[in-house]
């Protein structure tokens, strides 16, 4: 960068030849790990079937996938209940799944189906599944967090143990609105957890361009707010800081800011890996993320502690793969929604 | 892609065209610089930016973070001091973070401080909508700027308009809210080479004269209107067609002069009905005519008062067509016999 000495912060942690081992996993845990290594599967082929969906040119709505990214969402996930709030962006899909929302219901929604998570009206980038602690996604950057902060703020006031969460990525931490929010929930004291998924990127745009670091917790530092930085693609390392951090905001040691690094095998938008739009990503980058790839790493583990064979991973795989695959097929041939919905839905109380 | 700059007469499309303004500003004068997301980048803002970057220079085609408010307000800044940024926001809906410094800050200052500070800057707001975006990436929001005293904004709907109503904008002493549209950057025509004019010698144009029924559009509803007045012409209708292209400061009286011909007025926006920009064409008509020059009542065609769905199914009937239009103008006409 010109004129300024930009610095990793991140160091390894940003680096992807390291962190390439299968996980350390203990026997012990394995049936819940199987769970975790499922919901994992779940979501990259639920996306991959979505971006076979734009491809097809039947899904138009631009689709922002989350390939490569699945450990974050799932390891925050298994931290949180349905009666938690959590929130995303753009980028939503794996929060959705992870938190217990249908494949079908949201490949339903990315067609525009009445079926679909939003009834149809949303797309890709504007889900709801309040019934599984999923209070929203929409893709204005930032937007989110202090809705969060104000979940968090509800949460408080209704007295119980309840969290919110926000789900937002290293290019939403430009917006001023980040460090309003995160000062809020620190001075209200809110039982608020910031799920930052640092993915290097924001669009076109390497961090490096953008920011002085790559570490985003040192905002919270700013703030004087909790915060834990992990290897966003470790599921355990992603569940044990979830863990910690959400637990002491159920007691009422109010927010916190988990930073996850991570990268997406994906473009931007879209299914391809769309190279020539990023100002600084190579090819050679892609394929070393891949080898840290979240899913593989906890298969190898699994496979190391015996806890599966290969074949069974093979046979989960292949089942997820079928699931999915009756989930577009019902997505398909469910019905738009009726055209009144444009007029009808616009105010909540008669027009 | 060449340098047009200083060329003769060229065909060239919309994106490109505002290309060619910014070549032309960025060469010609020193004090021009553009900020915002996605200039270095091939895909953002269409062809319309494509490597300036690199002809001339990191320092003043910046890419930056995603930071609508301080980049609009650093533009606010940098024109205070002399400057002539142009702040872009690949889409209108994002533009919506940085409302403080472009209502509350670039559009008073001169008028609050005694006509002492100038805020030269030009903010291009890219209206860029469809393919099933939804709500939050669609909006249309001119007349909501228009309605800002101490902001000029306007809407080019030619090729020669988007290259040379931004020159105009970025050369003018006040802040400019310069809105481009993505559905129409596959226009083409022949332009002839640059010539500064003053932004304040700009206003609404007729584009197509006729006598039935005056049209009038702003941006992309200039090109429905046209369209429209093709159909009609196929039915013996000579429709008029205004392009407004400034909506603010408004002036009406080209608009006035054609219905004051035609006696019908059909104003087609962009945006959504109530309290939108068609509203004022509309009642700027109402206070001047003789009410007696009015053969019907005035017709607008604009959005239905919703957001934008996403659904194939719902988005489909969402945005009006030169067909729509073409029914308003005839519901204005009196019942024609068919063969
Ligand atoms: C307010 C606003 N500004 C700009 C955009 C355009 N935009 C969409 S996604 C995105 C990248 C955001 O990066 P990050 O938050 O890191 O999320 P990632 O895409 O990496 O998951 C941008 C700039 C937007 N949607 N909203
Ligand atoms: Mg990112």
């Amino acid at each position: 960068m010109n004129g300024r000495a930009w610095q990793s912060e991140l160091g390894g942690l940003a680096d992807p030849a390291q962190f390439t081992e299968p996980l350390r996993v203990g026997k012990a845990d394995g049936a819940r790990l199987s769970d975790l290594l499922r919901t994992m599967l779940v979501i990259r082929h639920t996306e991959d079937q979505i971006g076979r969906l734009v491809v097809e040119g039947l899904a138009r709505t631009p689709c922002h996938l989350g390939i490569g990214q699945e450990a974050v969402a799932v390891g925050v996930a298994t931290r949180l209940r349905a009666t938690d709030r959590a929130f995303g962006n753009h980028r939503s899909h794996s929060h959705f799944l992870a938190l217990g929302g249908s494949p079908e219901s949201l490949i339903a929604e990315v067609l525009g189906k009445a079926s679909g998570a939003s009834r149809g009206m949303g797309g890709s980038m504007h889900l709801f599944g309040r019934d599984v602690g999923f209070h929203g996604s929409v893709p204005i950057v930032g937007a989110t967090i202090p809705i969060a902060v104000g979940a968090g703020l509800a949460a408080k006031l209704d007295g119980g143990d309840s969290v919110a969460v926000a789900f937002f990525g290293d290019g939403a931490t430009e917006e001023g609105v980040f460090h309003e929010s995160m000062n809020l929930a620190v001075v209200s004291d809110l039982p608020v957890l910031f799920v930052c998924e640092n993915n290097l990127f924001s669009s076109h745009l390497d961090i490096e361009f953008r920011q002085p670091s790559d570490r985003i917790g040192r905002y919270a530092d700013a703030h004087r707010m909790r915060t834990l930085t992990v290897d966003g693609n470790d599921v355990l390392a992603v569940e044990a800081a979830a863990a910690t951090l959400v637990e002491a905001a159920r007691r009422g040691e109010g927010p916190a800011l988990l930073e996850a690094v991570t990268y997406r095998f994906r473009g931007h938008v879209g299914p391809n890996e769309d190279l020539d739009v990023g100002v600084h990503r190579r090819m050679a980058d892609v394929q070393a993320w891949k080898q840290r790839c979240p899913i593989r790493r906890l298969r190898d583990g699994l496979v190391a502690a015996g806890v599966l064979s290969g074949e069974d991973f093979a046979a989960m795989e292949r089942e997820v793969v079928t699931d999915i695959g009756q989930a577009v097929g019902l997505a398909r041939s469910a019905p738009y929604p009726d055209v009144s919905a444009l007029h009808d839905l616009v105010y909540a109380g008669p027009r | 892609m060449n340098d047009p700059t200083g060329t003769g007469p060229h065909e060239t499309g919309y994106g490109e065209a505002i290309r060619e303004g910014f070549v032309h500003l960025l060469s010609r004068h020193r004090e021009v610089f553009t900020i915002g997301q996605g200039l270095w980048s091939p895909w953002y803002v269409g062809n319309s930016m494509t490597d300036l970057d690199k002809l001339f220079g990191k320092d003043r085609v910046i890419d930056t973070p995603v930071s609508e408010l301080a980049c609009t307000g650093a533009a606010v800044g940098a024109a205070l001091c002399g400057y002539r940024p142009v702040v872009i926001h690949p889409r209108m809906d994002f533009m919506v973070l940085a409302a403080d410094q472009i209502i509350n800050q670039a559009a008073k200052w001169h008028h609050m401080l005694g006509g002492q500070a100038r805020v030269p800057v030009t903010i291009r707001a890219i209206i860029n909508r469809g393919g099933e975006q939804g709500a939050q990436h669609s909006q249309a929001l001119h007349s909501w700027f228009a309605h800002i005293p101490g902001l000029r904004v306007v809407m080019p709907a030619s090729v020669a308009d988007a290259r040379d109503l931004l020159i105009a904008s970025v050369l003018c002493d006040d802040p400019v809210m310069y809105i481009d549209d993505r559905w129409l950057y596959d226009q083409r025509a022949v332009l002839p080479p640059v010539v500064e004019r003053p932004l304040a010698a700009e206003g609404p144009k007729v584009v197509r004269s006729g006598s039935d029924i005056t049209l009038v559009g702003a941006g992309y509803s200039t090109w429905l209107c046209s369209q429209a007045a093709d159909i009609l012409a196929a039915e013996d209708i000579d429709a008029v067609v205004i392009d407004v292209r400034v909506l603010n400061p408004f002036e009406p009286a080209a608009i006035l002069a054609s219905v004051g011909r035609t006696g019908r007025l059909c104003v087609v926006d962009g945006g959504w009905r109530n309290a939108g920009w068609a509203a004022e064409v509309i009642a700027s008509v109402a206070e001047a005519i003789d009410p007696r020059a009015l053969k019907a009542s005035p017709r607008r065609v604009t959005l239905a008062d919703a957001p934008a769905p996403t659904s194939k199914a719902l988005e489909a009937g969402y945005y009006p067509d030169a067909r729509q239009v073409a029914d308003a103008a005839r519901a204005a006409l009196p019942p024609r016999r068919t063969a």
